[in-house]
């Protein structure tokens, strides 16, 4: 996985991407292993894959089981209120929703080859425009309108510069995460705009069935990205596009084009999570949504999704964004302080990039051994 | 996702570009609109002036004109959006004062930048908000060995000589005030061991330090303490998302301080969303949204203590009159005193309507 993904370079910095040829085999997935979700075109090697990303998983479900144990252990007052419990789960999974929302956009766009940095720039400034009072005027669907496409355009926009422009992803965004939040602070002359929309902020307030409405939001952003990543041809063209985007242009696939959709998807979440974050918090502001890019980075990367791209899994990234609010949880009902919550979390990020560093050196390079001295 | 056959006609290619390219600019002229925050009747509180009556106050009659020079960082916050229309508008105030304001830039390095050229025009007062107290106290001492009076706002400089005079909130006195409303009620309702908690501001910060310590010190009279404290950054969805998390460490609370107004949008969202009214909960600045919430008094917000950005036209009105060499026509001491600290205040339902104008 490691060699493979050496000469991975990231998509804005591919060749251009002629036109495809029209004698190129369709880019219907073709190429692509069945089930594996990384075009390979080794045997054996990759058949394993599949399994890997699910033993991953299982891992992270591992440590979030030790968190809870360790809640139990600590506060064993208020884990043995059945009433408490319930309402906690939904805590943890209502503080996760906005985050996670960005986390499944920001996964397709590292799986992609690239990076977004200025998702919660993205978050802010979609905020602030549907919250200004001129919006707030055309009622809910005004709002949600407003905050959705004034997201994907400004992804459009960090997607054309990254794939036409040719900027390398890290800059462009990073101009993107200054430039957003200036826009965001002029529009609102720094102040908090409070949303007076009785069904926006109802969309934080209210539970359907017992379930908050940010948790079914948060599901079905989940799903969407799950069945887009692994039953769709945009989802198979992503993976190709970030694992080798020569030989995915090679294949046919419009390289650039696809990486410009990858930014406006990961606008589209930013959309949706700045409605959701503008019900949560009844207002918004240029400051909102503070370190959310890292947020999600770190979610996709102890989620399992590689920095590098071309591989990754949505449900990765949504349990690494439930450990890091159940640590948040686990801190606030210790009553520890946040200082020592961000060191932990620091601490996890690095361990799980080592244990996956680990793991698939020496897993590769075992087998490569044996096979050599086997054949010696 | 739609599939791209480049064989198809380019007809077809063109008259999607055009439907595509007409929805693409109807929605850009709507949400160019939709930038607008004009509701006709100008945004959150007005400015907080002291009118010039020179009846009352010969002080405020038209004397020697001055010139005041004024830096305060770019505001990402309501208070310091206040504190930069509080002396713009107090400055208007006095036909006898040119306002001469200059942007602080992003950091302290660009503050002091744009201090130099400041001094360079030789005003009369300089009035500062720094970045950062240590770090612009060299300006400070720049500015007074050119013979230009300074007015520290807020962020006190630790050298003596780099400053006239230093107007300033009580951090300290803010958790003090907060934590005797709490004791109090807490007595007067017969809770001998009340659950306290606690919504900080940004920990790194030493506001938030000294508003907490004393806090702690007030309560510790009453023989109270707080059961949990969470810190949060001084914006709305900050706030809400550690309210929520405290709220799940304490299942039953009895009083809760939220060090900051602008912060409190969230936190009593949080409260709201989580369906909880035991309890009572302590603002802190005294934001006109959170006057308008306890006079209200349908929510669990029953007092807020001020940390007001009145200071900044007070700063504005005392610079004139170094400027002008008078003193504060109250005070026997022919000049203005070189250190004030005001008090933080106390709003409650009862004496919400004489604050109602300071709210920013």
């Amino acid at each position: 996985m490691t060699e493979r993904t050496e000469t991975a370079a990231p998509a804005g910095a591919a060749p251009p991407a002629d036109r495809p040829s029209p004698v190129s085999p369709a880019p219907a997935g073709a190429p692509v292993h069945k089930g594996a979700g990384t075009p390979g075109n080794g045997t054996g090697r990759w058949s394993g894959d599949a399994g890997e990303s699910f033993r991953r998983n299982l891992g992270l479900v591992g440590v979030l089981v030790v968190l809870i144990v360790i809640g139990i252990v600590t506060r064993p007052d208020l884990y043995s209120d059945m009433n408490w419990v319930g309402d906690n789960i939904m805590s943890i999974l209502t503080l996760a929703s906005v985050v996670g929302v960005v986390t499944v956009g920001m996964t397709f766009v590292i799986i992609g080859g690239g990076i977004d940095l200025s998702v919660g720039a993205i978050v802010a400034l979609a905020g602030v425009w549907s919250t200004t009072v001129a919006t707030q005027s055309y009622g809910a669907g005004g709002m949600i309108f407003t905050a959705v496409v004034v997201a994907v355009c400004v992804g459009l926009v960090n997607g054309f510069l990254i794939s036409y422009g040719r900027l390398v992803p890290f800059i462009a965004t990073l101009a993107m995460l200054v430039a957003a939040r200036g826009l965001a602070a002029e529009i609102s002359d720094k102040q908090t705009q409070v949303s007076n929309n009785a069904t926006i902020n109802g969309i934080a307030s209210n539970d359907v069935l017992g379930i908050p409405v940010l948790v079914f939001i948060l599901a079905g952003v989940v799903a969407a990205g799950w069945v887009l990543l692994n039953r769709t041809t945009f989802g198979r063209r992503t993976v190709a596009v970030g694992g080798n985007p020569e030989a995915a242009r090679l294949a046919g696939i419009n390289v650039r084009r696809h990486s410009m959709l990858l930014y406006a998807l990961s606008g589209l979440c930013c959309g949706i999570a700045a409605i959701m974050l503008t019900a949560q918090a009844n207002s918004a502001q240029a400051a909102m949504a503070n370190l959310y890019e890292l947020d999600a980075i770190a979610a996709a990367i102890i989620g399992g999704t590689l920095l590098s791209g071309g591989r990754g899994t949505i449900v990765g990234s949504l349990l690494g964004v439930i450990i890091f609010a159940t640590i948040t949880n686990l801190f606030a009902i210790n009553g520890l302080s946040t200082e020592a919550q961000n060191m932990v979390k620091g601490g996890i990020i690095v361990a799980a990039v080592l244990v996956q560093q680990f793991r698939f050196k020496s897993l590769t390079q075992l087998l490569a051994r044996n096979k050599l001295r086997s054949t010696n | 996702m739609t599939q791209h056959d480049p064989l198809r006609p380019v007809r077809d290619l063109s008259r999607r570009r055009l439907l595509l390219g007409g929805a693409a600019v109807g929605a850009g002229a709507l949400l160019t609109a939709c930038t607008s925050n004009d509701n006709g009747s100008g945004d959150g509180g007005g400015e907080q002036v002291k009118a010039a009556d020179s009846s009352a106050n010969p002080n405020s009659a038209p004397g020697q004109k001055v010139v005041i020079g004024f830096s305060a960082p770019a505001a990402d916050h309501g208070w310091l959006a206040a504190i930069t229309k509080n002396a713009e508008a107090q400055a208007k105030v006095f036909s006898d004062v040119e306002f001469k304001t200059v942007a602080a830039g992003a950091d302290a390095a660009a503050q002091r930048a744009a201090l130099s050229t400041l001094i360079s025009q030789k005003p009369n007062v300089i009035v500062m908000l720094p970045h950062d107290g240590k770090e612009l106290n060299a300006s400070g001492l720049e500015a007074m060995k050119a013979g230009i009076p300074v007015i520290n706002l807020d962020r006190a400089f630790p050298d003596a000589l780099a400053y006239r005079l230093q107007i300033k909130g009580d951090n300290y006195g803010m958790g003090v005030a907060a934590g005797r409303y709490i004791g109090e009620q807490m007595k007067a309702k017969g809770i001998t061991n009340p659950i306290i908690g606690e919504i900080a501001g940004m920990d790194e910060l030493e506001l938030t330090k000294e508003r907490s310590a004393g806090f702690a010190a007030e309560l510790a009279v009453f023989g109270f303490k707080v059961a949990n404290r969470r810190a949060a950054r001084f914006t709305a969805d900050t706030g809400q998302s550690e309210a929520s998390q405290q709220l799940q460490a304490l299942p039953k609370m009895d009083a809760l301080w939220n060090h900051d107004d602008d912060q409190g949008i969230g936190v009593l969202a949080a409260i709201k969303q989580a369906n909880r009214t035991e309890f009572i909960m302590v603002g802190g600045a005294g934001s006109k949204a959170a006057i308008d919430a306890i006079v209200a008094d349908n929510s669990v917000l029953k007092a807020t203590v001020t940390y007001s950005p009145s200071m900044a036209s007070s700063a504005i009105s005392l610079a004139r009159l170094i400027g002008q060499g008078k003193g504060m026509s109250d005070l026997v001491e022919l000049q203005v005193p070189k250190e004030i600290t005001l008090a933080s205040e106390t709003i409650t339902k009862e004496n919400a309507s004489q604050y109602a104008k300071l709210g920013f």
